[in-house]
């Protein structure tokens, strides 16, 4: 078990209090000396031990941390390869190499092998929910999609850990995890435990 | 696009409807009339546009009826950006409602910008599958609102006046009635749900002349010991979370990076701007400026920064040269 943890959320737009109040539950109940606070200047992201990129829009979120330098702040502790990731629908966008049918410029992380589709189901009207199986977790998910991506297709050292008929909806390549549905919206804790759990891997 | 066995997901439903508004806080919902200024609050950052014919600045100027926006020039505004798209349905007018459900339009406004419908009720919002954002002035429209199914709300303001004291009335009245609530006991939410939920007897009195009884019904299918019970469940909520349990956004006279940051100051959870980025002198930057000031509302030493160079803002216009029966907020119960 950690001693003491920090992790970061990109606080910039989206659904952001709710990822904090899964992980401080999950600090409560595990007795971990951890603390999650927003990110939104590029000074933040070399002092945590983990981050999550939240929901939002892929688009707006992505615009700020190019235009605050936190980007280029990321990519380099990717570069180093000290700093587990997850990513939830906005964020598994930005997690990916490369995005399917895209006109418009997005700057992506490019620390997972895969390739994405943005708003796969199409507009607000097809998000739904769904019971899901996860790899990784012995029941099923309550998953909410909200106007969500699909992971096309992965490749290397990227892994499936969940799909919705033959589409990929969860990855994990080392320590990052990507999800195209938002578990911060439910009170099921299992995912940022998974997540935490790749972060304690990380650490040791 | 995907391969998928769609019959076996839920749609429409209320995490759903919610969690779309969630997506959109601490950021800025801009007002745009054609692909092109769709564009531009695209690029500055705008998380999503709210599509209509006339900015309300222009609607306030030309008076006429205001209606929903012509579905041509919402396709053409869902075609140009990735970002959700928003329209405004007459308050009541749940045909509009539906064409824009049809359309795939990702919010609905039922607004009291353009010109209300129905005299007597607004839209029974949870006969939808999309999410909608509704107007309020006080606790009792917001609660009224949200119990017909509003996934968000958003203060009135003043539309169109580029004048933010209506928007910082309209939150403080939110704000202090929620903080209230804390120290009311049981009995006295009870009374205070029966005076919100009291609002719909007019319309009742109004068309049937009946007597108001438990089983009357109120709205739709719902009658009045139901109406009371879900409005008394609402506060209950809302006092112990001590904020409304639907996102909350602010509008209706933000001109300024300032006023935006005040709003979330406030306690809102994001903006609307409407005619105060492309009623101003720089559109482009005005845009971006008030999206950065969203985010970093808590610094004034950015937003001071960011507010400068920006041009000149939308010319407002002082609330007590409007009429009473032309103010925008009056609309709607």
């Amino acid at each position: 078990m950690v001693i003491s943890l920090n992790i970061g959320i990109i606080g910039i737009q989206g659904a952001i209090s709710e990822h904090v109040h899964l992980m401080n539950k999950i600090f409560k109940i595990n007795h971990i000396n951890g603390k999650i606070f927003f990110i939104k200047n590029k000074f933040e992201i070399k002092s945590i031990d983990a981050l999550i990129i939240p929901g939002g829009e892929s688009t707006t979120i992505s615009k700020f941390l190019l235009n605050f330098g936190i980007y280029d702040e990321i990519l380099n502790r990717i570069n180093e390869n000290d700093l587990p990731i997850m990513g939830t629908c906005a964020g598994c966008v930005l997690l990916s190499n490369e995005i399917a049918n895209e006109t418009k410029e997005i700057s992506l992380l490019k620390a997972m092998d895969m390739k994405v589709i943005r708003n796969a189901f199409g507009r607000q009207r097809e998000s739904f929910e769904n019971d899901i199986f996860i790899n990784v977790l012995e029941k099923p998910f309550n998953a909410i999609f909200i106007r969500a991506p699909i992971i096309e297709k992965v490749w290397g050292k990227c892994d499936v850990i969940s799909k919705i008929d033959n589409n990929i909806i969860m990855a994990r390549q080392d320590k990052y995890l990507a999800l195209s549905f938002h578990p911060e919206l439910t009170n099921d804790l299992r995912i940022h435990e998974y997540f935490l759990e790749i972060i304690e891997d990380h650490l040791k | 696009m995907v391969n998928l066995d769609i019959s076996k997901f839920k749609y429409g439903t209320y995490k759903l409807k919610t969690g779309f508004a969630k997506m959109q806080k601490n950021g800025v919902v801009m007002d745009v009339t054609n692909p092109e200024q769709a564009l531009i609050a695209e690029e500055s950052g705008a998380v999503a546009v709210m599509a209509l014919e006339r900015v309300p600045a222009d609607i306030r100027a030309q008076g006429s009826v205001a209606r929903m926006a012509d579905p041509l020039i919402i396709e053409k505004i869902m075609d140009a950006v990735s970002i959700p798209v928003m329209a405004k349905v007459r308050i009541g007018h749940f045909v509009e409602a539906q064409v824009l459900e049809s359309l795939g339009v990702d919010m609905i406004d039922e607004s009291e910008v353009v010109t209300p419908a129905d005299p007597f009720y607004h839209i029974n919002k949870n006969k939808f599958n999309i999410p909608f954002v509704c107007g309020c002035r006080n606790l009792g429209e917001a609660v009224r609102r949200i119990w017909e199914g509003a996934a968000m709300i958003r203060t009135k303001g003043e539309a169109g006046t580029g004048n933010i004291i209506e928007a910082i009335r309209h939150q403080r009245m939110l704000n202090n009635m929620i903080r209230f609530l804390k120290i009311m006991d049981e009995n006295e939410i009870y009374d205070l749900a029966r005076k919100y939920s009291d609002s719909y007897l007019d319309a009742i009195k109004i068309l049937t002349g009946e007597k108001i009884k438990d089983e009357t019904l109120l709205f739709d299918e719902y009658n009045y010991r139901i109406v009371l019970k879900e409005i008394s469940k609402i506060l209950n909520e809302i006092k112990q979370i001590q904020r409304l349990p639907v996102v909350n956004f602010a509008a209706g006279g933000i001109a300024t990076p300032s006023d935006a940051a005040i709003m979330m100051q406030l306690g809102s959870d994001g903006v609307f701007v409407g005619s105060g980025i492309f009623k101003s002198e720089n559109p482009e930057k005005r845009a971006r400026a008030i999206v950065q000031a969203v985010t970093h509302y808590d610094k004034p030493e950015i937003i001071a920064d960011i507010s400068k160079n920006i041009g000149n803002a939308m010319v407002g216009i002082e609330i007590d040269n409007i009429p009473k029966e032309q103010r925008l907020q009056e609309r709607g119960w």
